[in-house]
């Protein structure tokens, strides 16, 4: 077993990009989270504005219909799966194990292996650029037009890189989730959890059964394409329908996945800024599940024009309004969490309590669109883009800016800049609604979604001018916010105190910046919102819950990059075989990219490693540098 | 510490109680087994045979199937033991979740209307 | 962080969960199972839907040969049963038995896997080929998959018993032959459901 010291140096001769590469720490891998969330992020939003620019003015040639096409499709799956997904995961990552009064995950290993795989296929999705075009089948990539016969080389990128950017987040969704579980500080009980770490539970339990049938799925269509099975051709006995099924059985629960965290971040964020606590955290965390599960039963909502039958249609119409009622209790909760609180209104506040009315405009139109009949009036046209563009960027947006603003200063040891945080809010916000309110309206007079122009003169030029320069204000606002984080790296103040909004939860009790350990001794947990009980009944400091003694740590390890690199060389290797004149045969790629992986993985399991440990004399040399 | 994880032991901490205990719980399991085996009889002799009426046969080796899905489950992966709560708890959420599922892919493709 | 294990005392009962290291590793390998149940469930779904699109090719009824699929069966199943007593063995601290009765589950699977094998290829000389009609597709698909697990079951334990061929039962490599295990009965479940939805509901089913 290697001593701490010779750890230490052998760290200081490692290089700062090898240190990253190798990282298994939850706080290094939340940030790299998050910066691969805002580079996707950045992105697709270019991608936003381009399309806003072709559909600024009527017949406008700006993008062509294919370009067009790949934009929409690009676009929604780069939002969903790779800026969203991992903003989202860099707090769970980052905020988790704090506030469960954890040193780190329950596999840090696995924890980096899920970055390093997400990364490389969301890599492999945006090469397609260069081989032909991105896919083109919008982000739903409907049969039969991904399918063999009509989809180009762009779709086996998107088959193919989503399965493997899939993968990634599955395995990190399961190393959240034995975290929650397991790693748990003396006296968290599950009901004294902070409910952002309950909608990460939640969530990451959807993660796992619903992206395992998107796995299927992908799977069912990367066959199709590059192995000619029949499942989605009727001549052959196939079927159409199996693949939106599919699809949306994936898909409705996925958008669950992605405003859970949203919500959690919200009631954390409001409670702090109301000087209140969570207004019923029962109900919240049972109003959570029953969504989670209620999330699983809806998902024909999004075939209701297919033709199922009458009766399906009608039971998923309720279970679909259903859904409204546990989501009301949580606009109530937040709302009398503010009633009669010390509000502060700073950005992060800004934030949270704005999500609250646009969220319930996207929940309000959800349910009507839940209403059958009408929704054959609504369906595939710009009142469906407004809908989830209110509840994706009016809520999951805003938690994740809410969020940002609230645990910068415990991630980077400063504050972002508020006048400059202000700023971004009011654009952002007042261009998201000019975007996407006439959206609703756009779409009742007609306009269908994903086509790239449309004609002059039917009442549709203003409000899509509208809808452009909200898109440009919006941009604005979020150039604001880059300039706000480089401005404030620089000029901003650093935060010494461990809990400057002055919060309650156990985050907020470790010194900034973090120690590699977290807590040189568990704390012990003695009430829900921890840190204020000890505010109130204590000293102010967290009572350890054990006596200082050695601290296990985990070896970083190169291992996950590479595993990284074989995916995406034998997801490459596959796509290859679908490629007209590739210049070397696919299996000559395959075969190392698979190789790679497997190899990697067989070496990590031969090879145990224990780790380090960090000695109490270490420990306390150690800490007095923090104090 | 870190190599005593990888240092086999002289001899088991198991008492004369616990010995006896897994003695009897091993030969649960091998019932459980013989058990299994008779439904996988069951079921082949109910096709193979047509002694059971083809509409009956589906739901009556569909009942077998479930019988040895929960007697694997809950003998010969021990979900019935102390310790297993959450590991039941995703497992009964992941086959509750998988039923919609399974009756859509099924029934509902279009084919006919419901 | 590693608890503290008293080791004078010899083997722990449940030697899989006697580390947080194990017992992470327990839960966490329940967790991707019960999304591996709504996975296959996915390809049951799948293959349900579209088992009567033989597209004028051979059907089920023609194809499979129950004989073949009960041997295959009694296989996997008493595969499982050697490695639930594999795991008895290492709760008693009986390495060599356990590694026997590992290395038998082994050679079951071997033999049900060489069956699956010569399986597929008479059904493609009988003219089922993967591309034959959706029918084909979904059945290559759904029980390749397993076939599939089961390969990667017997590499991963026969990785297990190369590597630790000397070393005794540790706590290190006790809660990966428990996963291991666990692994291979729920290959064997999916075995259940595959032989009574695919084949036997392929001849006897309405
Ligand atoms: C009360 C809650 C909700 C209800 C009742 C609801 C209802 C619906 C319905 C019925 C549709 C299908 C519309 C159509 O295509 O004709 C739909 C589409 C959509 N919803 Fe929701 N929804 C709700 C919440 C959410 C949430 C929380 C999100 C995201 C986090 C979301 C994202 C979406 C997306 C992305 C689509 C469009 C998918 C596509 O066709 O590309 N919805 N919603
Ligand atoms: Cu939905």
């Amino acid at each position: 077993m290697a001593d701490y010291s010779a750890i230490i140096k052998e760290k200081k001769d490692k290089s700062v990009l090898m240190d990253w590469l190798t990282t298994v720490d939850h706080k290094k891998l939340g940030v790299m989270y998050l910066i691969a969330g805002t580079l996707f992020f950045l992105k697709a939003g270019l991608m936003a504005v381009f399309m806003r620019i072709q559909l600024m003015f009527p017949e406008s040639n700006f993008l062509d219909g294919q370009t067009y096409n790949e934009f929409i499709t690009m676009h929604g799956t780069i939002m969903l799966f790779l800026a969203a997904t991992p903003l989202l995961f860099a707090f769970m990552n980052y905020i988790i194990p704090l506030q469960i009064g954890a040193r780190d995950v329950a596999f840090p290993f696995v924890n980096a292996l899920g970055f390093w795989i997400f990364f490389f296929g969301g890599l492999l999705l945006s090469v397609s650029w260069f081989f032909g075009g991105a896919p083109d089948a919008g982000w739903t990539a409907y049969v039969p037009l991904s399918a063999g016969d009509y989809g180009h080389l762009g779709m086996d990128f998107y088959v193919i890189g989503l399965q493997i950017s899939g993968i990634g987040t599955l395995i990190s969704a399961i190393n959240f989730i034995v975290t929650i579980v397991n790693m748990r500080a003396p006296g968290m009980t599950m009901m004294r959890m902070p409910l952002f770490c309950w909608t990460s539970l939640v969530t990451s339990l959807l993660i796992v059964f619903a992206f395992t049938p998107l796995a299927a799925g992908l799977a069912l269509l990367m066959l199709d394409r590059l192995f000619g099975a029949q499942f989605f051709s009727p001549d052959s006995g196939g079927n159409a329908v199996l693949w939106q099924h599919i699809f949306w059985i994936f898909g409705h629960p996925e958008v669950y996945i992605l405003v859970l965290p949203a919500f959690g971040i919200i009631s954390e964020v409001i409670p702090a800024f109301s000087r209140k606590r969570l207004f019923g955290y029962t109900a919240m965390v049972f109003a959570t599940l029953i969504i989670a599960f209620l999330g699983f039963m809806v998902w024909v909502h999004h075939m209701f024009t297919v033709g199922i039958g009458p009766v399906t249609n009608s039971v998923f119409a309720i279970a679909t309004m259903a859904i409204g009622i546990p989501t009301g209790i949580k606009i109530f909760n937040w709302l009398f969490t503010m009633w009669g609180g010390k509000l502060t209104f700073n950005t992060a506040m800004l934030c949270a309590s704005s999500f609250v009315p646009t969220f319930v405009l996207g929940g309000v139109t959800g349910v009507m669109l839940s209403m059958v009949p009408v929704d054959y009036l609504y369906h595939d046209t710009y009142f469906v883009v407004a809908h989830f563009h209110y509840i994706i960027v009016g809520g999951i947006v805003l938690g994740l800016l809410a969020g940002l603003y609230y645990w910068y200063p415990k991630m980077f040891g400063h504050h972002l800049n508020e006048k400059l945080g202000m700023l971004m809010f009011w654009m952002f916000y007042i261009g998201f609604h000019m975007t996407f309110f006439v959206q609703h309206i756009l779409g009742l007079i007609g306009m269908p979604r994903r086509v790239y122009t449309y004609l002059e003169g039917q009442g549709m030029d203003t409000m899509n001018l509208i809808s452009s320069i909200g898109a440009f204000l919006m941009s604005a606002g979020i150039i604001v916010l880059v300039i706000n984080i480089v401005y404030s790296a620089l000029k901003s103040e650093r935060v010494v105190v461990s809990d400057p909004w002055d919060a309650r939860t156990l985050e907020w009790s470790t010194p900034t910046p973090i120690p590699e350990y977290n807590f040189a001794q568990v704390p012990q947990v003695r009430s829900l919102d921890p840190l204020f009980y000890e505010k109130i009944h204590g000293d102010g400091k967290m009572k350890p819950a054990e006596p200082l003694s050695d601290i296990h740590m985990p070896n970083g390890s190169i291992l996950p990059f590479i595993i990284g690199i074989g995916m995406f060389v034998w997801g490459f290797g596959m796509i290859m075989l679908n490629m007209e004149n590739a210049i070397i045969t696919p299996y000559a790629v395959i075969i190392p990219g698979f190789l790679l992986t497997f190899g990697s993985m067989l070496v990590r399991s031969i090879k145990e490693d224990h780790g380090y440990h960090i000695t109490v004399e270490e420990l306390k040399k150690l800490e007095k540098e923090v104090s | 510490m870190a190599n005593e994880l990888s240092k086999p032991f002289e001899k088991s901490a198991l008492s004369e109680e616990d010995l006896y205990k897994m003695n009897k719980e091993k030969k649960v399991q091998i019932t459980s087994f013989a058990f299994m085996i008779f439904l996988t009889f069951l079921a082949f002799i109910a096709v193979a045979t047509e002694m059971v009426a083809p509409a009956f046969a589906v739901p009556f080796i569909l009942v077998l199937a479930g019988m040895q899905f929960f007697l694997q489950m809950f003998y010969f992966m021990h979900l019935k033991d102390k310790g297993h709560e959450w590991a039941n708890t995703f497992i009964i959420a992941g086959v509750v979740l998988s039923t919609p599922a399974l009756i859509a892919l099924t029934f509902l493709l279009g084919m006919t209307k419901y | 962080m590693a608890d503290h294990v008293d080791m004078t005392k010899g083997l722990p009962s449940n030697p899989e969960k006697a580390t947080l290291e194990g017992r992470n590793k327990f839960l966490g390998f329940w967790i991707f199972l019960s999304g591996e149940t709504i996975m296959f469930a996915t390809f049951f779904g799948a293959f349900l839907g579209l088992r009567e699109g033989t597209a004028g090719g051979p059907t089920a009824e023609e194809l499979f040969q129950l004989p073949l699929v009960f041997i295959m069966t009694m296989l996997l199943l008493t595969s499982s049963l050697t490695s639930v007593l594999a795991m008895y063995a290492m709760k008693r601290n009986n390495f060599k038995a356990m590694m026997i009765w590992m290395s038998t589950t082994v050679l079951l699977g071997l033999a049900f896997l060489g069956l699956e094998i010569y399986e597929f290829v008479e059904y493609v000389h009988h003219g089922l080929g993967y591309t034959t009609s959706a029918f084909g597709s979904s059945f290559y698909t759904l029980v390749g998959l397993h076939g599939a697990h089961v390969v990667f079951g017997l590499a991963w334990i026969s990785t297990l018993l190369i590597r630790y061929a000397k070393s005794g039962i540790t706590l290190t490599n006790a809660p990966k032959f428990y996963v291991a295990s666990l692994y291979w009965h729920f290959i064997d479940v999916v075995w259940v459901f595959i032989f009574t939805v695919v084949y036997l509901m392929g001849i006897g089913g309405a």
